[in-house]
């Protein structure tokens, strides 16, 4: 099977992901959306590397792995605080950001 | 003795101090201690005046080190005093005719509430005058100058619940700064010229310089001097600072701060010897003025406003002989000081007057005092004798003197000069007579509630002694030359000069001149009943009634003009310079407006802008690239 097929799916993934980021108003959700979108971007890198044929790529997917980890305790302990504080996750309620 | 000079001012400044500080619990005791600063202080300068007497000429002149006051850089200025013959005959008159006057305000201020602030602000006055005369350069010197003038700004407004008091103290300072101005471009100059201020280097300097230089200073110098001294153009504070109590009229108005100018011109003779130019204007500024005060004080009826038009006329006599060189300087220095004593004393006499009479200043409402009051009569008789030149009396050596040097020179300068002085001697003598006549003899013009009766003895003591002074220092001083030998070496000396006109003409000439001032005084003033209200004026009397109005002259030239360049500043300021500022402000405003609206606050349009900001990016990658 060629690669080139997973850089295919990385794409339906990733526009997957961004659809759920975009159109879910759960945060949780959205969060997922994100998860999917780093997941066909490590998905593309390890797909490259096997087309170029070096493993740097292969290599940066388990940085990517390693940061989104710590990227859900981050963001899954705002979502609780935010839950915690305002009785709902939906993401168009806080607007404490607003210029 | 002269290495406790710094005592000089130490001691009034600490009287000064303690004072303020002590608070009404002063009040009782106060204004004694200001007596005992004054008469201490006068003990020390007498105590030097002797000691420097026992010296040789050459060696009476000493510098007192006393601490390094300003190192920057290029500019070292120490503060130092210098003790020389010139400085010490300021000491003495300051100091004995300022003890004198607070003995006097003792008791023309006990009625006061605030007698003790009085006596701080005199003791202010003494310790800034003695350093104004004893600094050792300029920028010392500028201390004191502003000190005297700190001082006379504080007891002209003195009794400042009546605005009009305020309103003249605000003048004298606002005109005193337009002076001091010239003294402080003059200084810049000296610094760049001889990078120095102190009087050594500058007048030690003074031949090195080129001429403009020096004119330029001279020039700024005087500007400095005729703020200080009341001189035209800058004379017009002197009729209003008579708002002050009388004593304060006395003491800094009439014979000792107003001739801070003199001191100046006669301190910096070594640049005025360099420049002839400089030197005519001084002595243009001089004759002009004296002829000025001495017209304005012919229409006054305030006493105290004669008396102070006769200040500045006189101050425009020593500035005349300080434009005449050297031997003008001794002269100028002596009449100065023979001013400093009948001036004072008369002052004080019109104090005693208006003591008499009920703070009254009006002197078409005198008249007849002499019954009533003997020894303010005789004291400022003696006064008046002094100033109208008649011998053996003080004036007579010293603006006699003047006279006759103005007369001295080539081409126009003598015949202006003298014909100016001479007629001022005229002038003088018929206003001080106006004055004398209106205010001891002819019918009492008194109000009911006034009944006249003489002063305390507080007040009469030192009135006779500054009329001993007035009487016989001239004589003891002009005797043997003792004056003109004891300033000779600071000043230099010009040799023998020969008047245009014989001397004994020219004496015969101003005392017929004075006898026919008198004369006609008598006749107006004395023989004939002088009205109580003031009769319509002539063209001439009125002008002269509002010191040819010089306030007119002043806002129309000064005021007006400027306030309407400060107007057009301030609009350009605000239309250029703040209004460049201000709409850049307005436009970086406006550009933050616009990104405001991106800013919502909802999770989702970021994310869409990020995601449209990422095809934007690739697309340019994929389609540049």
């Amino acid at each position: 099977m060629s690669p080139v097929n997973f850089v295919y799916l990385a794409a339906v993934l990733f526009a997957i992901g961004a659809a759920t980021v975009l159109l879910r108003r759960n945060a949780i959700m959205a969060f997922m959306g994100v998860e999917l979108m780093l997941n066909a971007a490590n998905l593309t890198l390890v797909a490259f590397s096997r087309m170029v044929g070096g493993i740097e790529g292969q290599i940066m997917a388990f940085f990517v792995m390693v940061v989104a980890a710590a990227e859900v305790v981050v963001g899954l302990a705002i979502i609780i605080a935010v839950s915690r504080a305002r009785q709902s996750i939906s993401l168009d309620e806080p607007s404490e950001l607003k210029g | 003795m002269l290495s406790v000079t710094w005592l000089l001012i130490a001691v009034p400044l600490a009287s000064f101090l303690v004072l303020m500080l002590a608070g009404r619990r002063a009040d009782a005791w106060g204004h004694w201690l200001g007596v005992a600063a004054s008469s201490v202080v006068a003990l020390i300068g007498i105590g030097a005046f002797f000691q420097m007497l026992g010296r040789d000429a050459e060696s009476r002149s000493e510098s007192v080190r006393l601490f390094t006051w300003i190192s920057g850089g290029d500019l070292q200025v120490d503060a130092g005093l210098l003790v020389d013959q010139l400085s010490l005959t300021f000491v003495l008159l300051v100091t004995i005719v300022g003890a004198l006057i607070h003995v006097y305000s003792v008791a023309y201020m006990e009625n006061d509430p605030r007698r003790r602030m009085f006596f701080a602000y005199l003791n202010l006055f003494i310790a800034a005058m003695l350093l104004l005369v004893l600094a050792d350069s300029y920028l010392l010197l500028f201390v004191g100058w502003e000190g005297v003038g700190l001082a006379s700004y504080l007891l002209i407004g003195f009794w400042n619940h009546k605005p009009e008091n305020a309103t003249a103290a605000n003048k004298a300072f606002v005109v005193n700064r337009t002076g001091d101005f010239g003294l402080i471009v003059a200084m810049a100059i000296m610094f760049t010229q001889f990078g120095s201020v102190s009087f050594a280097d500058v007048l030690g300097g003074a031949d090195g310089a080129s001429t403009a230089v020096l004119t330029a200073i001279g020039l700024t110098l005087l500007l400095a001097a005729t703020g200080k001294s009341a001189q035209f153009p800058l004379q017009s504070w002197l009729g209003d600072a008579m708002a002050g109590p009388t004593p304060v009229s006395a003491l800094i108005h009439a014979a000792t701060m107003v001739t801070a100018g003199v001191y100046l011109v006669v301190r910096s003779g070594a640049i005025y010897e360099a420049t002839d130019d400089a030197r005519l204007v001084v002595a243009i500024v001089g004759a002009i003025t004296l002829i000025l005060g001495a017209i304005i004080g012919s229409a006054k009826d305030d006493i105290k406003k004669v008396l102070a038009a006769s200040t500045m006329s006189q101050i425009g006599y020593m500035m005349l002989a300080a434009g005449l060189g050297p031997i003008g300087y001794i002269f100028a220095i002596f009449h100065l000081v023979t001013n400093g004593f009948f001036k004072a004393g008369m002052f004080l006499g019109a104090g005693s007057v208006m003591h008499a009479m009920k703070d009254q200043v009006d002197m078409r409402r005198f008249g007849a005092l002499r019954t009533a009051m003997v020894t303010t009569w005789i004291t400022f008789g003696l006064g008046w004798l002094a100033i109208l030149g008649v011998p053996p009396l003080s004036g007579f050596w010293s603006k006699d003197k003047i006279i006759e040097l103005a007369f001295v020179g080539e081409g126009w300068q003598p015949w202006v000069f003298g014909l100016t002085a001479l007629i001022g001697a005229g002038i003088t003598a018929f206003y001080m007579s106006r004055l004398f006549f209106m205010t001891f003899h002819g019918k009492a013009r008194w109000t009911d509630e006034q009944h006249p009766h003489e002063s305390p003895l507080l007040m009469t003591v030192p009135m006779m002694v500054l009329a001993v002074g007035s009487a016989f220092l001239g004589l003891f001083l002009a005797a043997g030359n003792r004056f003109q030998n004891w300033l000779e070496p600071v000043t230099g000396t010009s040799g023998e000069l020969e008047p245009v006109l014989a001397v004994p003409v020219l004496i015969t000439l101003t005392l017929a001149l004075v006898a026919a001032g008198v004369a006609l005084a008598y006749w107006m003033y004395w023989r004939n009943d002088v009205p109580t209200e003031a009769p319509p004026p002539s063209l001439a009397v009125l002008a002269a009634r509002n010191d040819m109005f010089q306030d007119s002259v002043n806002r129309a030239v000064f005021q007006i003009p400027g306030t309407h360049l400060t107007r057009t500043l301030v609009y350009a300021d605000a239309a250029l310079v703040d209004g460049a500022v201000n709409k850049q402000a307005t436009g970086i405003a406006a550009f933050g407006e616009a990104s405001r609206r991106f800013q919502s606050g909802k999770v989702r349009s970021y994310a869409l802008l990020m995601l449209l900001g990422f095809l934007v990016l690739a697309s340019i990658i994929v389609v540049g690239g």
